[in-house]
């Protein structure tokens, strides 16, 4: 068995998997980038090069720079609530008492549903006229009369965080469950013995133990809540006025409903790199998290 | 390794070679149609079993998508080979369609019954440039509905025949307590609103486009928008009209929170029925009105049309399929949910039969039909539309400064 003989073998028996990449990853991406410098319509005609003219546009536009914000804000406010909700709900999934593997089955349904399914339910509690949002506030007296909780721009947008929360919170927390079932329980003995308080506790014991996996599940969350398409396009279609379009509505607009395929390219790539450039970021942090420990 | 990948491929080809020749047998058509509520999911597959009763060497695989995802889907299907040889247009697709060759023209297909049967207001749904792109199937325009019993609560004799006099018949009836908010209609930021805004836009005879630039900045275009906001400020106007489609001023209506309601044809017979709605019985039905001086009556061309797709590797079935779904005797067994393209059908009984109202609004409603515009720029020229309304109804800017910015943005 010689050296290059076993790296030829290794090489061949990669084959099939680089095959499929290529053809199911590097070659529509080595083609989004031709199309974004053509002006090419998604049906007919094959578009002439424009050079950089889709990117100026895209970028130039006061469209983006509001998508920009606009997803930013939904990114940051989900994700926190859910890391926050998720730990919260892990820790209590950890403790002893009855009914909670009943209570650790429920909390996961959120997150099986279907993002439509899920969308379409949330829609339905927030229906200005008969939703059950506005019929249990009003019945605790939070508000005097029904609101138009997805018609209002100052409350589409949190009505969208808060559904997105309810079906993600889930994830984060099956990740944290799963990392508090590691910690040693003589551990956590001997930090009681001691006397540490509970936030001590989860400072110190805790949280070593929590922070790479909660790192993990950090990525995975801000790259797909700065994806977010499905749920904002069945609850508002961007609307009231545009205040929930998020990039990716934008990217689908320019792509699908414009047809404008090459600046719809343009602007994908451009969502693309910011996305890449958070998930860069992150594995640093996730390195030095693992480094740390 | 590679031997049993020349094993899979060989496979592969030969399950590829034994489903050709299945295929010998039958034609399999795939058609496109949407979810609602006027030819339901359950209805069209009745239609359809019917069609391949009468024609066994013909298989028709249906899907079903909300109106929403109607055209992008098939323009979707299209780009990447087809897949579809029967779709389900609407009114403003024909123009970018048949300049993105995404269906063929059937114009020496249609026959000479057919141009003489068919009403000549139905036609433009499926017309672009002199040529026509499939059949009329779904005649369809938005109708004042109206709630008998609160307006006879009220003392109003006869329902609105201006716009006009529609907002003060529901001042009066909100200041009689009545009702908070008396008029329902489809604001949200979707085609919905559209159609509500081309409705006034005919009644203030108004113009989209003109010499291929917006012309609806100024006239007939910034007093229907004005209207909408009136209306909406004034609290006549149901405020959560602004995130309503279709369904939910149907559900308000037949909740009886509506005093008055724009809606399709569709919405008459279900708001009829006792199973579905609390005031069957109750529904009046009359052509949106019109505006002293300038209109009778107002309209918009809400109709849906069948064609063949390009990339259909059956046109003569697909025709034939079409030629069936469209026929008069289709039509008129489901005239109770749309009605006929046929104008003859509207002399008929049976067809005309408990639903009297609707028939006598639609002889004047569809015969003052106005087209959105014609346009292969229309998808953006509505998201603007949309996103301008939206704007001046929400107070972030004045009409007139949201219609200019809807024409920057509109691509023409």
């Amino acid at each position: 068995m010689s050296g290059t003989w076993i790296t030829t073998r290794a090489w061949l028996l990669m084959l099939p998997l680089l095959v499929v990449m290529i053809a199911v990853i590097g070659w529509p991406l080595v083609d989004t980038v031709r199309l974004s410098f053509t002006d090419a319509r998604l049906v007919g005609t094959e578009g002439t090069f424009v050079g950089f003219d889709n990117y100026a546009k895209m970028l130039g536009g006061s469209n983006f720079l509001r998508a920009f914000v606009t997803t930013t804000w939904f990114a940051v406010v989900s994700v926190t609530a859910e890391m926050v909700i998720g730990v919260l709900a892990a820790l209590l999934l950890n403790q002893q008492f009855r009914g909670r593997t009943a209570l650790r089955a429920l909390m996961i349904l959120p997150w099986a549903l279907p993002t439509v399914v899920n969308a379409t339910l949330w829609r339905l509690i927030y229906n200005p006229e008969y939703g059950a949002l506005n019929a249990a506030l009003t019945q605790i007296g939070l508000i005097d009369s029904y609101r138009s909780w997805l018609g209002e721009p100052g409350s589409a947008l949190t009505a969208l965080i808060i559904a997105d929360c309810w079906k993600n919170f889930p994830l984060v927390a099956l990740i944290a469950l799963a990392a508090l079932q590691a910690v040693p329980r003589d551990i956590t003995a001997a930090s009681l013995v001691d006397g540490a308080g509970p936030f001590n506790r989860f400072r110190y014991v805790i949280m070593p133990y929590l922070a790479g996996p909660l790192l993990v599940a950090l990525v995975l969350r801000t790259i797909e809540a700065f994806k977010v398409f499905d749920l904002i396009w069945v609850m508002t279609r961007g609307g009231p006025a545009n205040s929930t379009r998020t990039l990716s509505i934008l990217v689908y607009q320019e792509a699908f409903s414009f047809q404008r395929a090459g600046s719809g390219a343009s602007l994908a790539l451009i969502v693309t790199l910011l996305v890449t450039v958070l998930a860069v970021a992150y594995a640093g942090l996730v390195r030095k998290a693992a480094g740390a420990s | 390794m590679l031997k049993s990948i020349r094993t899979t491929l060989l496979c592969a080809t030969l399950a590829g070679v034994s489903f050709v020749g299945h295929a010998h047998a039958e034609t399999t058509l795939n058609a496109l149609f949407m979810a609602q509520a006027a030819y339901s999911e359950a209805d069209v597959r009745a239609m359809t079993e019917a069609f391949t009763k009468a024609n066994p060497d013909v298989k028709v695989n249906l899907e079903f998508v909300p109106y929403e995802g109607l055209h992008d889907k098939t323009v979707l299907a299209q780009g990447s080979g087809g897949g579809y040889d029967v779709v389900l247009f609407d009114v403003i697709w024909p123009a970018e369609y048949a300049s993105n060759k995404v269906l063929v023209d059937v114009t020496d297909r249609i026959t000479g019954e057919m141009k003489s049967g068919v009403l000549p207001g139905a036609w433009t749904t499926v017309e672009y440039d002199g040529k026509r792109y499939g059949m009329p199937w779904i005649l369809d325009t938005k109708y004042l509905f109206y709630n008998k019993e609160i307006l006879e609560k009220a003392g109003i004799k006869a329902p609105p025949k201006t716009w006009d006099e529609l907002a003060e018949q529901a001042k009066v009836i909100k200041d009689k307590g009545l009702l908070a908010t008396p008029i329902a209609w489809s604001w949200s930021q979707a085609e919905a609103a559209i159609c509500d805004y081309t409705t006034l836009v005919s009644a203030y005879g108004g113009k989209f486009i003109d010499g291929g630039k917006p012309a609806f900045t100024s006239g007939g275009g910034l007093d229907a928008l004005n209207y909408m906001v009136t209306s909406y400020s004034s609290g006549l106007t149901n405020p959560n009209s602004k995130e309503f489609l279709e369904e939910d001023v149907r559900k308000v209506f037949q909740n009886g929170e509506a005093a008055f309601a724009l809606n399709w044809t569709y919405m008459y017979n279900l708001a009829n029925d006792p199973k579905e709605s609390k005031v069957a019985g109750k529904v009046g039905v009359v052509p949106a009105p019109g505006v002293a001086g300038k209109s009778e009556v107002s309209a918009v061309n809400g109709s849906m049309g069948l064609g063949i797709t390009s990339t259909s590797k059956n046109p003569d079935e697909a025709w034939k399929y079409i030629v069936y779904m469209t026929s008069q005797q289709t039509q008129n067994a489901y005239a109770k949910l749309s009605l006929p393209i046929w104008a003859s059908s509207y002399e008929d009984a049976s067809v005309t039969k408990g639903q009297e109202e609707l028939i006598g609004a639609a002889k004047l409603g569809l015969a003052a039909m106005y087209p959105r515009p014609t346009t292969p720029k229309y998808q953006e020229l509505s998201t603007a539309l949309q996103q301008a309304i939206q704007e001046a109804l929400l107070g972030q800017a004045s009409a007139e400064d949201a219609l200019k910015t809807a024409a920057e943005n509109s691509g023409l």
